[in-house]
C-alpha cells in the first residue's frame, strides 16, 4: 500500500506494448474520433473500389444481351480472368449491332465508353448527358479515362510505396539492429540518396530504363526508401536492447525471426504512417511525370497524361483540365488526410 | 569543432564519391547512345549504312570511347566472348569515370551533346534565374508563413487556427503543374483574365526598355511561376513554424515568463519566438538545394530558362554531360547545405554541442 502512495505518478494502466492487437484497437479508436479522417479513409476505399470495378463501369461492351430468350453477358469476356474461359462461343464473329437492328435487348455499364474508343465525330464535346465530363481531342470520353486512370494512379501509389517500404524496412532493421559497419554504410548510402534531386533522378532513370508502367513503379521504388529506412533504423535502435530481445535471444531464437517477428511489429507504426503519405507523393510523381510526357505511354489513360493532353487546348477544353486536376488533388488529399490521422492517432505526444 | 567539421568534411569524400559513380552508373547502363541518336537523326531514322570507323570516331569524339591501355588488350583478347564484352565494357567505364572524375575536380564538366557550348556555360546561365525566381518565392513565403504560424499557434484549436490549418492542408495537396495550368487558364489566355503573359521571362524588345521597366517586366512575368511556388511551401512552412511554436510554448522558461508577469508581447516575440525560430534552419537546410536546383515542372509550364528546364532538355536530348553536370552539382551542393545547416544550428542554440552529435 505504502508503495503506491509514495509513486503517485504511476500510469494508471500499462499502455498496451506497440505493436500488439490492443494497440491498434486504440489506434483506430483514435483515428475515428475526428471525421476528416474517416472521411479522407472512405474517399480512399471508394477509389479503390472504383479502380476494381473500372471495366464493369466504364466499357463499351452491353453488360446484359436478350436475344431469343437467351441471356448473354458479354462484358465477361473483356474481364481478364474469365476472358481466358471463350463463355460464348456462338458470339464469335457476331456483330452485336446486327442482333440490335433485330431487336435483341441490351443494357450497358453506367459509362458506355471505353476508354480507348475514339470517336472523331465528337471531339472536344463539352459535359452532357452522353459525354458526362466531356470529350478529348480524339473524341475519348474523359470520364472513362478518368475512372480507367485510377487503376494506374492507385497501383503506382501502392505498389511504389510497397517496394520502398520493404526496402527501407529490410535496410533499416539490420543498421539499427546490427549496428557498427552495416549502420555506417546505410548511414552513408542514405546520405548519397539524400543528395540526388529525387525528381530529377526519377526522370532521368524513366527515360533510361524506358516509360513503362513497372519501370515507374521500380524507379520511385528505388529511390524513395530512405525515409522509411531512416526510421526503422531509429526505431530498432531504441529497441534492441529491451527485455524482451534478451528473452528471444536466450531462446536462441534465429535473428531472423527476432527482426521481422518480434521486434518489426513494435517499429510499424510510424513505418505506416510514412507509407501512406508516401502513396501521395508517389500518385503526384507518376502524374507530374505522365503530365511531362515520361509517363506511361499513351494510349493507356492516366490522370497526369489526361492533364497534359489539355496543355494545346487549355483555352478551348476546361473540362480536360478541370477533372483530371480534381481527380488528382481528391486523391493526393484523401491520401495525407488518412496520413495524418494516423500520425496523430499514433503519436502518444500529441494525444493530448 | 574544427574537429568535427574535419570530420564532417571527411566523410563527404566517400558521399561525393558515391553519388559521383551512381551517375556515372545511370548514364552508362542506358541502352543505346546519344551518337547512334544523332546519326540515326542525321540519316532520317535510317540506322543502317554507317561504317564502323565512323561510328567509332564519334564516340571518341564525344568521349564515349577510350583506347584501351595495351597490356589490358592483350589481356582481354583471348577470352571467350561474352567475357571479352564484359571487361572491355569495364575498362572502358573505369577509364571514362576515371576521366570524368578529374575533369569535375578540376571544374570542367565537358561540352553539351546538344548544341556543343560548355555545360559550366549553360549551368551558369541558367542559374541566376532560378535563384531570382526561388529567393522572390522564399521571401515570400517565409514573410506569410511564420507570421501566420505563430498567429495561428497561439489560438491553438480556435475557429481562425482551424480554418488556417484546412485551408494549408488542402493548398498543400493541390497539384502544382494543376495549379499552373488553372492559373494559366484563368489569367493568361484570352478567354478570361488576360493580366499576365503566358511564359518566358522578358516581352519582346525587352533590350530598349529603361531599367526600371526591365525590372517591372521580369516581375510581371515572374507573378504566376511565383505564385505556384509559393503556395506549397506556404503551407509546409507555416505548419511547421505552427508545430515549433507549440512545441516552445509549452517549455518551463516560458512559463517562468508568463508568471514573472512580463508583457504579452515580450513573452511571445523575445522569448518564444525567437526559440521556436532554431528548428527553422533544418528546414532552411533542406530547403536550400531546392533554392538552386529549380522546378522541371514549373520551369517547364511557364517556359523560365532555368536549371529546372536546362535539366529537363537534357534529358530529353539525352545530353548526357549536362546530366551528369547538374546532378553532381546540386547534389554537391545539398551536401554543403545539410553540413551549413548543422553549423547554423549549434550557433543558434548553444545547447547543441557537436562532441554530443558525434556519440549519438
Amino acid at each position: 500500500m505504502t508503495l503506491e502512495i509514495a509513486q503517485p505518478n504511476l500510469p494508471k494502466a500499462p499502455e498496451p506494448e506497440t505493436g500488439s492487437p490492443r494497440y491498434w484497437g486504440l489506434v483506430w479508436k483514435q483515428f475515428k474520433k475526428r471525421k476528416l479522417n474517416m472521411i479522407g479513409l472512405w474517399v480512399i476505399l471508394i477509389l479503390v473500389a472504383i479502380a476494381i470495378l473500372a471495366p464493369l463501369l466504364a466499357n463499351s461492351e452491353p453488360v446484359y444481351v436478350k436475344y431469343q430468350d437467351k441471356v448473354y453477358l458479354p462484358i465477361l469476356q473483356k474481364l481478364w480472368p474469365i476472358s481466358k474461359l471463350n463463355l460464348y462461343p456462338e458470339l464469335t464473329g457476331v456483330d452485336l449491332k446486327d442482333w440490335k437492328a433485330k431487336g435483341a435487348e441490351f443494357r450497358y455499364t453506367p459509362v458506355p465508353y471505353s476508354p480507348d474508343d475514339y470517336n472523331l465525330e465528337e471531339i472536344l464535346e463539352p459535359p452532357s448527358i452522353y459525354h458526362w465530363l466531356g470529350t478529348d481531342q480524339q473524341g475519348r470520353d474523359v470520364l472513362s479515362r478518368l475512372i480507367h486512370g485510377s487503376r494506374i494512379s492507385l497501383s503506382v501509389g501502392l505498389i511504389a510505396v510497397g517496394i520502398y517500404t520493404l526496402i527501407g524496412i529490410f535496410l533499416g532493421a539490420l543498421a539499427g539492429y546490427f549496428g557498427g559497419r552495416w549502420d555506417m554504410l546505410l548511414s552513408r548510402l542514405i546520405e548519397i540518396m539524400i543528395c540526388f534531386p529525387t525528381f530529377f533522378l526519377i526522370l532521368a532513370l524513366v527515360a533510361v530504363l524506358g516509360q513503362d508502367l513497372f519501370y515507374i513503379m521500380l524507379v520511385i521504388g528505388l529511390t524513395g526508401w530512405t525515409g522509411i529506412a531512416r526510421l526503422t533504423r531509429g526505431e530498432f535502435l531504441k529497441l534492441r536492447n529491451q527485455d524482451f530481445v534478451t528473452a528471444c535471444l536466450s531462446q536462441g531464437m534465429p535473428t531472423r525471426r527476432i527482426l521481422f517477428r518480434h521486434l518489426l511489429p513494435n517499429a510499424m507504426a510510424p513505418v505506416m504512417v510514412s507509407a501512406t503519405f508516401g502513396i501521395a507523393s508517389a500518385i503526384l510523381i507518376e502524374s507530374s511525370l505522365s503530365f511531362l510526357g515520361f509517363g506511361v505511354r499513351p494510349p493507356t489513360p492516366s490522370w497526369g497524361e489526361l492533364l497534359s493532353q489539355a496543355k494545346s487546348v487549355i483555352d478551348v477544353a476546361w473540362w480536360l483540365t478541370t477533372f483530371p486536376g480534381m481527380a488528382i488533388f481528391l486523391t493526393i488529399t484523401a491520401f495525407n488526410l488518412v496520413g495524418e490521422g494516423l500520425r496523430d492517432a499514433v503519436d502518444p505526444k500529441l494525444k493530448s | 569543432m574544427s574537429a568535427y567539421l574535419l570530420k564532417r568534411l571527411l566523410t563527404m569524400i566517400p558521399t561525393l564519391f558515391g553519388i559521383m559513380l551512381i551517375t556515372f552508373l545511370i548514364v552508362r547502363l542506358a541502352p543505346g547512345n546519344p551518337v547512334s541518336l544523332k546519326i540515326q537523326a542525321a540519316q532520317g531514322l535510317k540506322s543502317t549504312a554507317l561504317s564502323q570507323e565512323v561510328t567509332d570516331q564519334m564516340l571518341k569524339l564525344y568521349g564515349l570511347k577510350v583506347d584501351l591501355p595495351a597490356g589490358y588488350e592483350n589481356f582481354i583478347k583471348d577470352k571467350p566472348a561474352p567475357v571479352r564484352k564484359a571487361l572491355e565494357w569495364l575498362g572502358q567505364n573505369t577509364i571514362q569515370f576515371k576521366i570524368w572524375l578529374v575533369n569535375v575536380c578540376q571544374l570542367n564538366f565537358g561540352m553539351s551533346f546538344k548544341d556543343h557550348r560548355p555545360v559550366l556555360e549553360k549551368i551558369r546561365e541558367a542559374l541566376p534565374i532560378t535563384l531570382t525566381l526561388n529567393l522572390l518565392e522564399f521571401l515570400i513565403a517565409y514573410l506569410i508563413s511564420i507570421p501566420l504560424g505563430v498567429y495561428s499557434a497561439l489560438g491553438r484549436e480556435s475557429a481562425v487556427d482551424k480554418g488556417v490549418m484546412v485551408l494549408l492542408f488542402i493548398l498543400y495537396s493541390l497539384p502544382t503543374f494543376w495549379v499552373a495550368y488553372l492559373l494559366l487558364m484563368y489569367f493568361a489566355s484570352g478567354d478570361h483574365l488576360n493580366w499576365f503573359p503566358l511564359g518566358g521571362l522578358h516581352s519582346e524588345g525587352y533590350e530598349t526598355y529603361p531599367f526600371l521597366m526591365k525590372i517591372g517586366n521580369l516581375m510581371w512575368h515572374l507573378v504566376l511561376p511565383v505564385i505556384t511556388m509559393v503556395y506549397g511551401s506556404f503551407a509546409f512552412i507555416t505548419r511547421f513554424s505552427r508545430s515549433t511554436m507549440l512545441e516552445v510554448v509549452k517549455q518551463d522558461y516560458v512559463r517562468t515568463a508568463w508568471a514573472k508577469g512580463l508583457p504579452r508581447r515580450q513573452v511571445i516575440w523575445k522569448h518564444a519566438f525567437r526559440n521556436s525560430l532554431i528548428p527553422q534552419i533544418t528546414l532552411l537546410g533542406t530547403l536550400l538545394p531546392a533554392l538552386l536546383g529549380g522546378s522541371v515542372i514549373i520551369e517547364q509550364i511557364f517556359s523560365i530558362p532555368g536549371m529546372g528546364k536546362l535539366a529537363f532538355e537534357a534529358i530529353s536530348s539525352r545530353d548526357y554531360p549536362t546530366i551528369m553536370a547538374i546532378t553532381t552539382i546540386s547534389a554537391f551542393l545539398t551536401l554543403i547545405s545539410l553540413l551549413l545547416s548543422d553549423i547554423a544550428y549549434a550557433f543558434a542554440d548553444p545547447r547543441i554541442s557537436f562532441e554530443e552529435k558525434q556519440q549519438a
